[in-house]
């Protein structure tokens, strides 16, 4: 059934969705995850079938749109910085500690 | 009255009124279900983590409706005092400094968080065998699963390790594992029950619910925790219903749809759901069959919109603020973030993603002609029994295939309702039929559920197996 549009997801291509997606993947899981995603993509290839001209698409079902609320302070939902800063695996002084971003080696 | 040892083992609705009548008190109820997980938990894997204060906690609640009763929580709702893992790693040791709006209602309405439960990993499976905790085993048999993702709350009802339970559904994980399990489970409208302090999976379809002995009991719970919350942007403004008004009510007259009566693959299971649906007819409902969309094409929407949003929604796990890094992630979730990614990424966004909410919004028109002409519609919740242990392995797409029959009313927001509608005495397993509704109709399906329920051997707290 899926004959004619069987998808190949290769393995260079898990290597680069991986690094956008920021997943450590080794050379073994990135062949595995290639014949992975062919098989699901062949699942979805199923859509190709389906003439959708002229409809718009639904992103979300309740109809709502343009939610807000006051913005105001709400101090029963405030955080301590203890509390904040309780589930850091690293932190100096008070402050979350982040890998360095800039001046990286490429 | 049930014996002491035994108070476990009853509904929600039983408890309340002995709790009432003081026929037992807390603390007898307590112990018996101390001694169910004791007895079961090693073996089941029901429960990640226990409320070890639980006892003290129902004592000091003058709350009502729910008066203290112990109420076991998908470990996926963040709640204070509770580790909350969505049983995957990269959240091991994490302590949420917030509630959850769904707990917080429970607790309101007198409930009692009395344990955390297994799920697959950040609730994507259909099985609880994905579980980086360790898969669940189906207290109806346990060489079979308990279907998921709300794997470990279907088996601690039905083990009754618990009085009731939550779950969350995004396209399945509330009804496909109550089936399984020979339990009742309310998948809710989208947006009638808080996302906030949910772990979240799928944003546009995530829906907590009730996961219980009984309709009736999912009709009580569920008026615990429905409501509108200003934390969550897609939680309805619309008043809930009392959803216990819908019990004890004739269908007589109604006009039932039945879908997917003729797709392949469901022919083994076809001759029982038949049956169960002629109970239907003799209560006096038009039953017949309809045509719809091909519920293949759902699956196809599903696995794009849930894995986009799931790149999404674990992009915030960075192993900085709180939780392990990215390397902790689990095979499915790697496949899951890294598809959705993929789909996502420049190039492919309009054949995949916008492609597929098209279709989806084909699903909806599909359902609003349906409705026009139908007061339900129903099929088979799960195409089949409960799979054998194992069963997993090597299946990219296990989860979307076994809720095949799910996913299209998912998708579309819709409510749906799992009661049991056929009991194998051979395997001791479960079939179950999902009843599906208008937005916002719940109490509709409560109504046939419930009419079902009362009028078939199916329910083994109504009727000894």
């Amino acid at each position: 059934m899926h004959s004619s549009t069987k998808a190949t997801f290769t393995q260079k291509q898990v290597e680069h969705v991986a690094d956008l997606a920021h997943i450590p993947v080794t050379t073994n899981e990135a062949k595995q995850l290639a014949q992975d995603f062919s098989t699901t993509l062949d699942v979805i290839s199923d859509l190709e079938k389906v003439d959708v001209a002229g409809i718009e698409p639904t992103h979300q079902v309740t109809g709502l749109s343009n939610v807000t609320r006051e913005d105001t302070v709400d101090e029963s939902r405030m955080f301590t910085q203890a509390q904040a800063l309780a589930n850091a695996p690293k932190q100096h002084d008070g402050f979350f500690v982040v890998p360095r971003i800039i001046d990286r080696e490429a | 009255m049930a014996s002491a040892a035994t108070l476990n083992q009853q509904t929600l609705k039983a408890t309340l009124d002995g709790l009432g009548q003081k026929a037992f008190s807390l603390d007898e109820l307590y112990q018996a279900v101390d001694q169910a997980v004791e007895a079961n938990n090693a073996t089941l894997n029901a429960y990640l983590a226990l409320n070890t204060t639980a006892v003290e906690q129902a004592k000091n609640v003058e709350q009502q409706p729910l008066a203290g009763v112990p109420i076991a929580v998908k470990d996926n709702f963040s709640t204070v005092g509770l580790p909350t893992t969505a049983s995957s790693t990269v959240l091991d040791g994490y302590q949420p400094p917030y509630e959850s709006t769904v707990t917080k209602n429970l607790q309101a309405a007198g409930g009692v968080v009395y344990g955390k439960t297994n799920l697959d990993a950040w609730a994507h499976g259909s099985s609880t065998e994905t579980s980086q905790y360790g898969r669940t085993l189906n207290p109806r048999n346990t060489k079979h699963l308990p279907g998921g993702s709300s794997g470990g709350s279907a088996a601690a009802v039905a083990a009754d390790m618990c009085i009731a339970a939550i779950g969350s559904e995004t396209a399945g994980s509330i009804r496909q594992p109550a089936a399984w399990c020979g339990v009742v489970g309310i998948k809710p409208t989208y947006g009638r029950c808080s996302r906030y302090g949910v772990v979240a999976m799928a944003s546009s379809t995530d829906s907590p619910g009730p996961i219980t002995k009984t309709v009736e009991d999912g009709a009580m719970l569920l008026n615990a925790i429905a409501g509108h919350d200003p934390y969550d942007a897609t939680s309805t403004k619309q008043a809930a219903p009392d959803f216990t008004s819908f019990l004890d009510t004739s269908i007589k007259g109604m006009k039932i749809g039945v879908l997917y009566h003729d797709l392949k693959g469901l022919e083994l299971v076809s001759p029982q759901f038949d049956a169960a649906t002629r109970v239907l007819s003799d209560l006096g409902a038009l039953v017949e069959p309809v045509e719809a969309l091909n519920p293949h094409y759902a699956v196809g929407v599903y696995t794009i919109v849930q894995r986009a949003e799931v790149s999404s929604n674990l992009g915030r796990y960075d192993g900085i603020r709180f939780g392990h890094d990215r390397s902790h992630f689990g095979d499915e979730a790697k496949r899951r973030i890294m598809l959705g990614t993929f789909t996502l990424s420049s190039g492919y966004n309009d054949q995949y993603y916008v492609k597929a909410q098209k279709v989806r919004s084909l699903f909806i028109q599909d359902y609003a002609k349906l409705f026009s002409q139908y007061d339900a519609l129903i099929s088979l919740t799960s195409p089949g029994f409960a799979k054998p242990v194992g069963a997993t392995e090597g299946e990219a797409m296990f989860g979307e295939l076994e809720d095949l029959l799910l996913e299209p009313s998912s998708i579309s927001g819709l409510p749906g309702v799992n009661v049991p509608c056929y009991h194998d005495p051979k395997t001791n397993l479960y079939l179950g039929m999902n009843i599906v509704t208008p937005m916002w109709e719940e109490g509709r399906a409560i109504q046939i559920a419930d009419a079902f329920e009362k009028a078939t051997p199916w329910n083994s707290w109504r009727t000894p197996a």
